[in-house]
């Protein structure tokens, strides 16, 4: 215990060198649980799926569409509950080099969207509201906090896959069921779609990019989708169904080499935070070589010197992996802020928290590895003879 | 009776491939209730004989027995052990833990005892006032005199009770006042509570106050 | 009187253990650096260059890609006719019609699927482009379902070797040749003949028309004049080079901000090791310090002694971490281009603009690491340095 506090007392011997290597441990910690949260916001899409969804897209790619009749004969696939549908609508809104303005725009099907995606809450008012309307959408809470939507504003879109321009006026405002719930969406009538587009091009209507299925019992998800799969194996539009899960990975996994690059970072972060204080606790130790031949000679035994050394580094880097931490949260909230719509959901995981305390406290013991052997090895003549 | 007996010992350095002899064949004994001087000029191995007779160096050779116990045998931790309950080391430089205060300074070494907090303050307290410093308790190194640091050095010293004290040139680095004061307290630790001490010294005003001395030359006892 | 250089190199080889560790952090903090400025040069290269400064581009308005983009054929056509495009050795316009569709292969290593662009082009195509050869196989018929694929596709993606065959929509193709386009994101693609795969994927429309002006300078004229014809109003008119630049902007703009940030955080705590290792150095020293003075040495001469040090251990420290960087240039990932939506392989490519940041960033932080600690150095007075200790 009396080890301890001599331990404390030395690591604020040199306060600087102390306080330097604090910093330098936090802001390693902090970006260390940066990245992670980074990795994981991209992965957030994954985590947030559901198990009992699948999806039916175009076996080719997702720039191809289906026809709107496989619907009905969906429903009818046993162990199939429900289905909804949607297209992915692009388009530009005011700037499109302003990050903040690249939302996700999607036409769904109010009738059937919402008993699939329990998670977005919607009030009975404006879900009725957002039925009644043709251009009728809705906007998730973050995005209408972001671009100061109200009910009833008119949101313009130059269109791209679908061209054109077109308003769509504000019925509602959704609300994730929790955290992991995209509220940076806007969402409107795939009928309105549907009808627009047949007015210019009368050859693409009848599409939906993809098919939403619910399947509650998740023993049928394989069987269900061998039997879509085969239903359609030999039409122009023949299809995959795999879970969400599945889905929104294929996404993700194309980026994947980035997100290796960010990890592999993470690592060497953790290699920096031990480098520094290494450095730290190596100097220390020189400085007071001949303090540690004394105690040698008073009889203190390898485990105390140990402890001494062990002590002052773990303090060092627990306080500047708490520190870190601490950091953590605006740093990831600033980065939240600068990409809203790239990354909808940016949380610190727990996991994260505990492999930045772990690495750190990790750090704290290899940092004090080497320095211990010294003193250890040391012949306590030699110690006395150093001159600090 | 023999507190500390030496047969044959000798002791050399090597530097790159070259042996250097620092002590060669010294065979004397130290008495209990000694107070002993051991002169010899710079370079004579006197330290290196200290540090023997200390535990904190081993001998090349020969046969070193200590308060009856062969210390050339024990090993690195035994020797620690050893260390702790029988010797008093007094340094040249009063090596005190510049972050510690006067108090705690003398209470390190009974860290390592299984005495308790209050008895360790006791002890504490008993040596500082042996040294007549229990007014400076509370005071860090750099706020004490260079004699007045000693003093906390040798209250350390015997706090602890050993049967040994060890000093290398406690007043080497000291006025011929503050010298002079801890030549008294080292006579009085003889006299009254009967410590055998062991002091290297080449100042011979130190060495007048041993009641024997021995003189070192090239590594041989004369 | 200047203090000799070797004072300094002596300075820290003696303090190994710590000068070695500082080196190593400064390296990882320059590698980190240089690494992404090259991850960003590389998709910058990719994707860039694969643009012509003396093609124009045509997609439609307000598309914010190709792959949005839709041109009928009768804008196509007439855009062919205008008076400014160049015409080849066989008289016919120098243009290209394409459709960029996206299908799905399995990649080799991880057997997942991902995307890759199909593109279907004119006869007219390969002297547009002339970055791309063939390196091996020939090039694919037109009037036929053959395709070549660029060199990346190859690598990556299951099958894809001369002699396989590609399914999509019910149709076949057979792959005759693999080639290699400088690295552009070209060698991402799988090319065919425009006039099969339209009808193949079931899609009327192109994405885009590419051609070739007599004189680079007409393009103002060309915009002018297609914006008067009404039915070409809806295309709209770019440089090629500065179309792909702009393609580029969102993906390499994010991987320098992001990277941007890892390295201002990095970078700090490299300065901070730096200042660690210097202050030391400078209370070790204390009596070497006012030795120095008490010799005649000037105050600016011990900062510029520390200085130098520092900044010696800073600029070793980036070329061994530009050294560690340049051996990320074997390495080429691929990630997704949301301008095409499938994958884009690209390299670390190094540069001269590259190992110059670096050094000066390696540079920037010796200096800001040392500065403080020689400014203490400096400003110790002669005799209370000769005291201590």
């Amino acid at each position: 215990m009396k080890v301890l506090k001599l331990a404390i007392k030395n690591s604020f011997r040199h306060s600087l060198r102390t306080i330097l290597t604090i910093i330098g441990i936090s802001i390693a910690v902090m970006s260390f649980g940066f990245i992670r949260t980074v990795v994981t916001a991209w992965n957030a899409g994954v985590a947030a799926s559901a198990s009992n969804r699948m999806i039916t897209s175009h076996s080719v790619s997702i720039i191809f569409t289906l026809p709107i009749s496989y619907r009905d004969q969906l429903l009818k696939v046993p162990g199939v509950s429900g289905v909804s549908y949607g297209n992915w609508f692009g388009g530009v809104y005011k700037d499109p080099n302003d990050f903040k303005n690249f939302f996700p725009r999607i036409a769904i099907d109010p009738e059937s969207f919402f008993s699939l995606y329990p998670e977005f809450i919607l009030p009975e008012d404006q879900l009725a509201a957002f039925k009644k309307d043709r251009n009728a959408c809705i906007v998730g809470q973050k995005l209408a906090t972001e671009h100061g939507f109200k009910i009833g504003d008119i949101i313009t879109v130059e269109g791209d896959i679908y061209p054109g321009t077109w308003d769509f006026v504000v019925r509602g405002i959704y609300k994730g069921r929790d955290a992991t719930v995209d509220e940076t969406q806007m969402l409107f009538q795939w009928k309105y779609l549907d009808e627009k587009v047949g007015q210019t091009q009368p050859g693409r209507t009848g599409q939906a990019g993809w098919y939403v299925l619910n399947v509650q019992n998740a023993s049928d998800l394989a069987t269900v989708a061998k039997t879509v799969d085969d239903m359609y194996a030999n039409s122009r539009a023949s299809t995959k169904t795999q879970t969400e899960k599945a889905w929104q990975q294929s996404f993700v996994s194309m980026s994947s080499a980035i997100l290796t690059s960010l990890t592999v970072m993470s690592y060497v972060i953790i290699g920096i935070i031990l480098l520094v204080l290494t450095n730290t606790i190596v100097m220390a130790t020189r400085e007071r070589i001949r303090e540690y031949a004394v105690l040698k000679t008073l009889g203190f035994s390898g485990r105390h010197i140990i402890a001494l050394i062990g002590g002052e580094s773990m303090l060092i880097a627990v306080a500047g992996g708490a520190f870190g931490l601490l950091l953590t949260f605006p740093a990831t909230g600033g980065f939240a802020k600068a990409f809203p719509t790239w990354f909808p959901i940016v949380v610190v995981e727990p996991l994260t928290i505990a492999l930045a305390v772990a690495s750190a406290i990790v750090a704290g013991i290899v940092a004090a590895l080497f320095p211990s052997m010294r003193i250890l090895r040391m012949k306590i003549v030699d110690g006395l003879r150093t001159i600090g | 009776m023999a507190l500390v007996t030496l047969e044959n010992v000798s002791k050399s350095y090597w530097r790159d491939s070259l042996e250097i002899p620092v002590l060669r064949n010294i065979s004397f004994e130290i008495n209990e209730g000694e107070f002993l001087g051991l002169m010899g000029p710079s370079g004579s191995g006197k330290t290196t004989l200290l540090n023997l007779i200390a535990g904190i160096d081993r001998p090349s050779s020969g046969r070193l027995s200590v308060t009856n116990t062969e210390i050339n045998k024990l090993s690195e931790s035994e020797l620690a052990k050893w260390r702790s309950k029988n010797i008093g080391f007094v340094f040249q430089f009063y090596n005190l833990m510049p972050v510690l205060t006067a108090f705690e300074n003398v209470e390190l070494p009974l860290l390592l005892s299984k005495l308790d907090k209050k008895q360790r303050k006791e002890h504490v307290e008993l040596a500082l006032e042996v040294v007549g410093l229990k007014d400076r308790m509370g005071h860090y190194p750099k706020q004490l005199s260079g004699g007045q640091e000693q003093r906390v050095a040798i209250a350390r010293a015997i706090v602890t009770d050993p049967t040994l004290l060890v000093a290398d040139e406690p007043t080497g680095d000291l006025d011929k006042v503050s010298a002079e004061e801890i030549l008294n307290l080292l006579e009085r630790l003889n006299s009254e509570f009967k410590k055998t001490i062991v002091m290297v010294t080449h100042d011979p005003r130190a060495a007048e106050r041993a009641h024997k001395s021995r003189h070192l030359d090239k590594g041989e006892l004369s | 009187m200047k203090i000799p250089l070797s004072y300094s190199w002596r300075s820290l080889w003696t303090r190994r253990l710590t000068t070695i560790l500082t080196l190593a952090g400064i390296t990882l903090v320059a590698f980190v650096f240089a690494a992404i400025l090259m991850m960003a040069h590389g998709v910058e290269v990719a994707m860039v260059d694969s643009g012509s400064d003396d093609n124009i581009i045509a997609i439609r308005k307000s598309a914010t890609s190709e792959l949005t983009s839709q041109v009928d054929r009768e804008s196509a056509n007439i855009l062919k006719t205008h008076g400014e495009i160049a015409h080849g050795a066989d008289g016919k316009p120098l243009v290209t019609s394409d459709v960029l569709v996206v299908i799905n292969l399995f990649k080799k290593v991880s057997h997942d699927l991902s995307n890759v662009s199909v593109r279907g082009l004119s006869p007219e195509a390969t002297q547009l482009r002339p970055q791309v050869k063939l390196s091996s196989g020939r090039m694919f018929q037109f009037g036929t379902h053959e395709v070549i694929v660029g060199k990346s596709v190859s690598q990556r993606f299951d099958g894809c070797e001369i002699g396989g065959t590609i399914r999509f929509m019910a149709s076949e193709w057979l792959i005759v040749g693999v080639f290699d386009a400088d690295g552009t994101s070209f060698e991402s693609e799988i090319w065919s003949d425009v006039e099969q795969l339209m009808p193949a994927v079931g899609r009327p429309i192109f994405n885009s028309v590419t051609m070739r002006l007599t004189d680079p300078n007409q393009l103002d004229a060309l915009k002018e004049s297609v914006q008067k014809d009404p039915r070409t109003q809806s295309v709209d008119l770019k440089r090629e080079k500065a179309f792909y630049a702009e393609q580029s902007k969102n993906l390499a703009g994010f991987i320098r901000i992001l990277g941007t940030i890892v390295t201002v955080i990095f970078s700090i705590g490299a300065i901070v090791g730096a200042v660690i290792t210097m202050y030391a150095a400078v209370s070790n020293r204390t009596v070497e310090i006012g030795t120095l003075r008490s010799l005649g040495f000037q105050r600016r001469s011990i900062l510029s002694a520390f200085l130098i040090e520092s900044t010696l251990l800073a600029v070793i420290g980036g070329l061994a971490g530009i050294a560690l960087a340049s051996l990320m240039s074997f390495v080429r990932i691929s990630t997704v281009n949301f301008g095409t939506f499938s994958e884009l392989a690209f390299g670390f490519e190094l540069s001269g603009q590259v190992i110059i940041s670096t050094l000066i960033f390696a540079v920037v932080m010796g200096f800001l690491g040392g500065f403080l600690p020689a400014v203490r150095a400096a400003r110790l007075s002669i005799v209370n340095a000769l005291r201590s200790s």
